[in-house]
């Protein structure tokens, strides 16, 4: 049907298979939980102190459904099943003895007199039957439908710290993390590249002193490299705040004032993601670069006498293409690299937001969170191999080849 | 073999890189066996992060001083290597063989095997390991040991090594001497590990050492935010860093606290990138000049 448009039909190739895994990457973040202990039972152990028996059935019961681990009726409704109980009970025996007596009345005929005295008192155990409505326990398949169902409605629970809905916490955090972790990949990655080919190309001092810099900054892993800079700028030197997104004493700012604080406060996040990132793309590239000017292609054009602007758009063009491949590859990578450094500054982000959530081992919103983040990194994944598909000729041809 | 020994010997990022390398392992090996400090001993009678101190004037107790609880840094950090090298190592290890494995089966096959694994790969490409990590090692609050973090870490990241090393033996397939194998009535199993496997030994050796740097990475990485191994030996380099924060020690300038644990993961991972950009630059002729 759509032969006729084969990036067309790569495209909607491509959304099929992110679909897929998106349902992959949510059935993951479904079980996954479920591995070490019922998440349920670790957050009642830790809340349950101090409530009474009933209230905190209420709130396990509360916690199952909105996890969609119990059945629930069309209107609603908890689905109950009476169970019979068996209970074990003290109960406390009281055995007496009958004493008799003989006494002498007035008359002085004998008389036997009979009382009952307590012998003694005994604690005995015995099971007793007693029906109680137990919620009933929806299959894990119908419990993954459940979860399926509630994320596509946006429903990703409450939060168990705060009673917060996880999607309103979300919602906070994404456009810090968003503003933070997009320029800070895509500025890294065109800077690392830019700097890359350029030391493939002049070879030479630049790159003896490029390339050992680059490789140190890309095995500094993201949080040493944050814990550096927020120890030297932010407090030996006091350069830059060390904590938030944006100055808290500011009660009512202005937008400027907004900005401007914000901006203060991105200076150090957003270089400590840049580059490292750029570091490691520099890498990466300059392989790419030195490999490319090896090809036949290069060499043809050098004899022919092209301009060396000429051969070098050339030149950046192909060693750009698998360095966009490797982009679409690792920015899983990058964005947990990026969350961590987050975490190091206090960021407002999803990754600050995660860390608090593991802290006080709440659920839902890690679950929340790793979610949205698998989600981001599966639309970016996406966009850059439409990308691939519009600006490669090689993937173009290979397309147009398939649909003949 | 032995030219090829030679070639790297000559290359000064190899010789760093090993030395390096080495030097953290023997560190790691024979640390604790010469600094007799019990990394768990404390020292009540210093205060929390002590620097360092002076004994009699000129004998310094404790060369990087002390965590919040008083224990020896130094001890700690030697306890840490330890960790975190087998940490790296075990989850090296479990990567590339899975990795390997796929890929040389998705290489050489071809095929309708060959997109199944492949879809798989990719898949776990995509999905962030580092979200795995998480919620599995938050849903595992008791009993997380060093060695179900390495095997964690070995089952997420092995796509990796699958991916580069099918590219490889996909390369092999058409090759003479595979076909010439197959006439001689060779199976396929004796194909993969007696005429594919010896050419990319040097590629999986390099996919290895890459494999126990992200190891090592990962593993940092996710102590870090406090989901580390816990119980009681199982300090590794990030629970120092984990702790260390934690207690404040970036914030009231106590740099002994945070930057030698951070250096040393540093150094080993820098030490594993130079030894694998060295092979790199000797087994691949033109990055060399």
């Amino acid at each position: 049907m759509l032969k006729k448009y084969p990036t067309v039909r790569y495209i909607s190739q491509r959304a099929i298979w992110y679909f897929l895994t998106f349902l992959i990457a949510l059935s993951l973040n479904f079980f996954l939980p479920r591995f070490g202990s019922d998440p349920v039972d670790t957050m009642m152990a830790q809340a349950a102190g101090g409530l009474s028996l009933e209230k905190a059935k209420e709130m396990e019961e509360g916690l199952r459904l909105s996890y969609g681990l119990i059945v629930v009726d069309k209107q609603g409704n908890i689905v109950r099943d009476t169970v019979i109980k068996i209970d074990t009970v003290v109960v406390r025996d009281t055995i007496f003895t009958t004493v008799k007596e003989s006494v002498a009345d007035s008359l002085g005929n004998a008389l036997v007199n009979e009382r009952r005295e307590i012998e003694s008192i005994v604690l005995r155990e015995t099971l007793i039957e007693r029906p109680e409505a137990v919620a009933r326990k929806a299959s894990v398949v119908s419990q993954l439908f459940n979860y399926i169902r509630q994320v596509f409605k946006g429903d990703l629970g409450k939060s168990f710290e705060n009673g917060k809905p996880v999607s309103e916490i979300i919602l906070q955090a994404l456009p810090w993390t968003l503003a933070l972790q997009f320029p800070a990949i895509l500025l890294g990655w065109i800077f690392g590249n830019s700097l890359g080919a350029l030391a493939a190309y002049k070879r030479g001092v630049f790159d003896k002193a490029l390339f050992p810099f680059a490789l140190l900054m890309s095995s500094v892993p993201f949080f040493v490299f944050g814990m550096a800079l927020v120890y030297f700028f932010g407090i030996i030197w006091e350069f830059f705040p060390v904590a938030g997104g944006v100055d808290k004493s500011l009660l009512s700012p202005n937008f400027f004032e907004f900005i401007s604080s914000a901006a203060y406060h991105y200076v150090l996040p957003f270089f400590s993601i840049f580059l490292i990132l750029a570091g490691g793309q520099a890498i990466g590239m300059r392989s790419m670069g030195i490999y490319e000017l090896g090809t036949d292609y290069i060499k043809y054009a050098k004899w022919l006498g092209l301009k060396e602007t000429r051969v070098l758009a050339y030149l950046f063009r192909n060693a750009m293409l698998p360095q966009l491949t490797g982009l679409a590859l690792s920015i899983g990578q990058m964005v947990g690299g990026a969350l961590i450094t987050e975490m190091i500054f206090s960021y407002p982000g999803l990754g600050f937001a995660m860390l608090n959530a593991i802290t006080s081992n709440d659920y839902p919103v890690i679950q929340g969170v790793t979610l949205l983040i698998t989600t981001s990194v599966l639309l970016a994944n996406f966009t850059v191999d439409i990308l691939i598909a519009l600006l490669d000729p090689r993937v173009k041809a290979s397309l147009s080849m398939d649909s003949k | 073999m032995l030219k090829l020994l030679r070639n790297l010997i000559k290359e000064p990022m190899f010789v760093i890189g090993s030395f390096l390398f080495l030097t953290t392992i023997l560190a790691g090996l024979l640390g604790p066996s010469l600094y007799t400090a019990h990394p768990d001993a404390i020292d009540s009678y210093v205060q929390p992060f002590k620097q360092y101190e002076l004994e009699s004037g000129k004998h310094i107790k404790y060369w990087l001083g002390t965590d919040d609880l008083g224990k020896d840094y130094v001890a700690l950090l030697l306890r840490g290597l330890q960790n975190s090298l087998y940490v790296g190592f075990m989850a090296g290890i479990i990567a590339t063989t899975i990795g390997t494995l796929v890929g040389l089966f998705a290489g050489f096959k071809g095929g309708i095997i060959d997109d199944v694994l492949t879809m798989f790969t990719n898949l776990f490409i995509v999905i962030p390991s580092f979200v795995v990590l998480v919620l599995v090692s938050a849903s595992w609050p008791e009993g997380r040991s060093l060695t179900l973090i390495a095997i964690l870490i070995g089952l997420t990241t092995w796509p990796w090594t699958a991916r580069s090393v099918r590219a490889q033996a996909a390369s092999l397939r058409g090759r003479d001497h595979i076909s010439l194998a197959r006439i001689n009535g060779a199976t396929n199993l004796q194909i993969i590990f007696k005429h594919i496997l010896p050419y990319l030994a040097s590629y999986v050796f390099m996919v290895f050492i890459m494999q126990v740097a992200s190891g090592i990475l990962s593993e940092s990485a996710i102590s870090m935010i406090g989901l580390g191994p816990v119980g009681e030996g199982s300090t590794s380099l990030g629970v120092i860093l984990n702790i260390a924060k934690d207690q404040g020690a970036l914030t009231d300038k106590k740099w002994w606290g945070i930057f030698p644990a951070a250096g040393v993961i540093t150094v080993m991972v820098f030490a594993l990138y130079l030894l694998n950009n060295s092979m790199e630059g000797v087994f691949n002729p033109r990055l060399r000049k």
